[in-house]
């Protein structure tokens, strides 16, 4: 290419350059200084000395992070609950978009559409709010409901062992619906000639949903769920802090969590910044290694 | 119409049943609220668990609306979404429609670094001390700016704009007008469905920010809604502590009024934004 021409195109870009520089000065700013400030994971920061007077201490704050009993609870929770989240919840909005296939009546299907939408809006604040109205020991329905009818009370927020079983609920509660967009989308680009064949041909209602409609989702599942499988580490960060208090800690504490008690409120930032970057690189590997497998699959990836 | 089998009409009429089922469970704990909200905290007291209040009542409401720290922190999330909108439109538009054009120099390294956003992050901590670093901290730009773009955001709209027709651009070349010129008087209007449906996500995501504030607002008068709601459900149940801040005495009905007041306002405004994303415009327009 011609310099005169990239300078004519740098002349005709100017103005879209003036549009591009404030949201380019935001990523510059907000997103990659701060990766420049995970370079502390490697010294002993000390805010009052900056950035530039605290000690290097190489890789002690990683082999601190691997000799840590805590360190292993994180991670084990960070994987169950992922895969509570691919095994329980990934499943839901796939069913319900093939039985909303399959309800005809179309004001009946919006109406279920618009209800089951509607959680996606509500923050998590309110959603644990919620469940903290209903679960609770002492105010919560549930447990008035129960102790009305003299069965004993359940300690649903604050055992450990109902945690993992209400935030995959609440997950499958708020998001199923909105998930399912994307197969109904799959669902509506099914050529109607198939269900016609399938019904000259005798298939019952439900064989039809089952050879017909689901094959049809195949690769938009299997993507979605390699996907998932890339976002292992993502845990659902505001959901698990909502939920989380000190009686339930030991199934509740995944990375963020911990990096926000110990690093922002204890202020041990160096040793959190170097849990966080463990997780992010994790987090790194696994994306790449899932689009490159949903790749080869034959299939676009996300990127 | 095709009559149907025995086991069709079994098998349509499960659907429905399992569906109705769904619904009930997704509309009902949310109307439980909704309707002890209604009730006087007197009976919730009294009764325990009930559907239907004996006496209907708005003393939640009206003892909500004189509480002080609500009435603020409702208008601080207005004020956040207000503001908070506004940047993440302006930004995100701009942005994508100067990555839009091929011809642009460097636009494709610039994608990139786009898209390693969405891989790959500081995390909280070096953002938190970038943030205190500019002196952010307590001022709602900490909260406008470290959430400007939303990279996924960004991408479908570029998409978008590339599937203008070239023709345009030409056209309005010809008769002279600038690129500025074109963006704002033909593009961004032909795209408002678009801009509509972009808007209503980061409306979403400014009421309902919680971490960000939790994170970079000490001063407890900058709260916005969703903090004060944590605050007064979520931490007051673990601790088990008498149900008060600063002398507010919160009854049940009172914190359902504000669970519904947190809720409300985005659940009123989805509907009229529902017919731009039912068609499935978050599928296949991801690539560009």
């Amino acid at each position: 290419m011609p310099t005169s021409d990239i300078r004519s195109r740098l002349r005709r870009g100017l103005p879209l350059y003036a549009l591009i520089l404030p949201g380019a000065l935001f990523f510059l700013l907000f997103r990659y200084l701060p990766m420049g400030g995970i370079l502390i994971a490697f010294q002993d920061f000390e805010p009052f000395d900056g950035f530039m007077k605290s000690p290097w201490v190489g890789f002690d704050h990683f082999v601190r992070l691997f000799g840590d009993p805590d360190f292993w609870v994180l991670f084990r929770n960070t994987l169950v609950l992922s895969a509570l989240n691919l095994f329980i919840f990934f499943p839901a909005p796939i069913i319900l978009a093939l039985l909303l296939n399959e309800a005809r009546i179309r004001m009946f299907r919006r109406t279920v559409q618009t209800i089951t939408y509607m959680p996606h809006f509500l923050s998590w604040v309110v959603v644990v709010g919620i469940s903290v109205l209903l679960f609770s020991t002492q105010e919560g329905a549930i447990n008035q409901l129960l102790a009305a009818n003299g069965w004993g009370r359940i300690e649903l927020l604050t055992d450990s062992n109902y945690f993992r079983p209400l935030y995959v609920l609440m997950n499958i509660w708020k998001e199923s619906g909105w998930s399912a967009i994307i197969f109904l989308a799959a669902l509506a680009s099914i050529d109607p000639t198939l269900y016609e064949a399938a019904v000259m041909d005798g298939a019952s209602r439900w064989k039809t949903m089952l050879h017909v409609s689901l094959p049809a989702l195949r690769n938009v599942i299997i993507i979605l769920f390699i996907l998932r499988l890339g976002q292992t580490m993502e845990t659902g960060f505001e959901q698990v802090l909502l939920m989380q208090n000190s009686l339930n800690l030991d199934v509740s504490d995944v990375f963020d969590t911990y990096v926000y008690r110990n690093g922002v409120l204890t202020g041990e930032y160096s040793y959190t910044t170097a849990v966080g970057l463990f997780k992010s690189v994790i987090g790194l590997v696994l994306i790449v290694a899932a689009n490159g497998w949903a790749k080869r699959k034959g299939e676009e990836g996300v990127y | 119409m095709n009559r149907m089998s025995g086991s069709d009409r079994a098998f349509v009429g499960s659907v429905y049943a399992v569906l109705i089922a769904a619904t009930l469970v997704v509309a009902l704990p949310f109307l439980y609220v909704v309707i002890v909200s209604f009730a006087t905290k007197a009976e919730v007291l009294s009764r325990g668990f009930f559907l239907v209040p004996k006496t209907w009542s708005l003393d939640a409401y009206q003892y909500l609306f004189r509480e002080r720290n609500f009435l603020l922190s409702f208008r601080n999330s207005l004020w956040i979404t207000l503001i908070g909108t506004f940047v993440n439109i302006a930004l995100t538009s701009m942005m994508a429609y100067g990555l839009s054009k091929p011809w642009v120099v460097g636009r494709k390294t610039m994608n990139m670094l786009v898209l390693f956003t969405m891989l790959f992050n500081g995390g909280i901590i070096p953002t938190y001390l970038v943030v205190n670093q500019f002196g952010l901290l307590d001022s709602y730009w900490s909260i406008w700016l470290t959430a400007a773009i939303a990279p996924f955001n960004l991408i479908v709209m570029r998409g978008f704009f590339q599937s203008f027709p070239s023709e345009l651009e030409e056209a309005s070349r010809i008769d002279g007008c600038g690129e500025l010129y074109l963006f704002r008087k033909i593009v961004l209007p032909l795209s408002m469905p678009a801009i509509a449906t972009f808007t209503l996500f980061y409306l979403v995501q400014n009421w309902n920010t919680y971490f960000n504030a939790l994170l970079y607002l000490n001063d407890s008068a900058k709260w916005p809604l969703q903090v004060f709601l944590r605050q007064m459900l979520i931490e007051a149940a673990d601790s088990s502590m008498t149900l008060e801040i600063e002398g507010f005495e919160f009854g049940p009905p009172v914190k359902m009024a504000t669970v519904v007041a947190t809720a409300l306002p985005l659940l009123v405004i989805y509907p009229f934004f529902q017919k731009h994303f039912n068609q499935g415009m978050l599928l296949g327009s991801v690539k560009g």
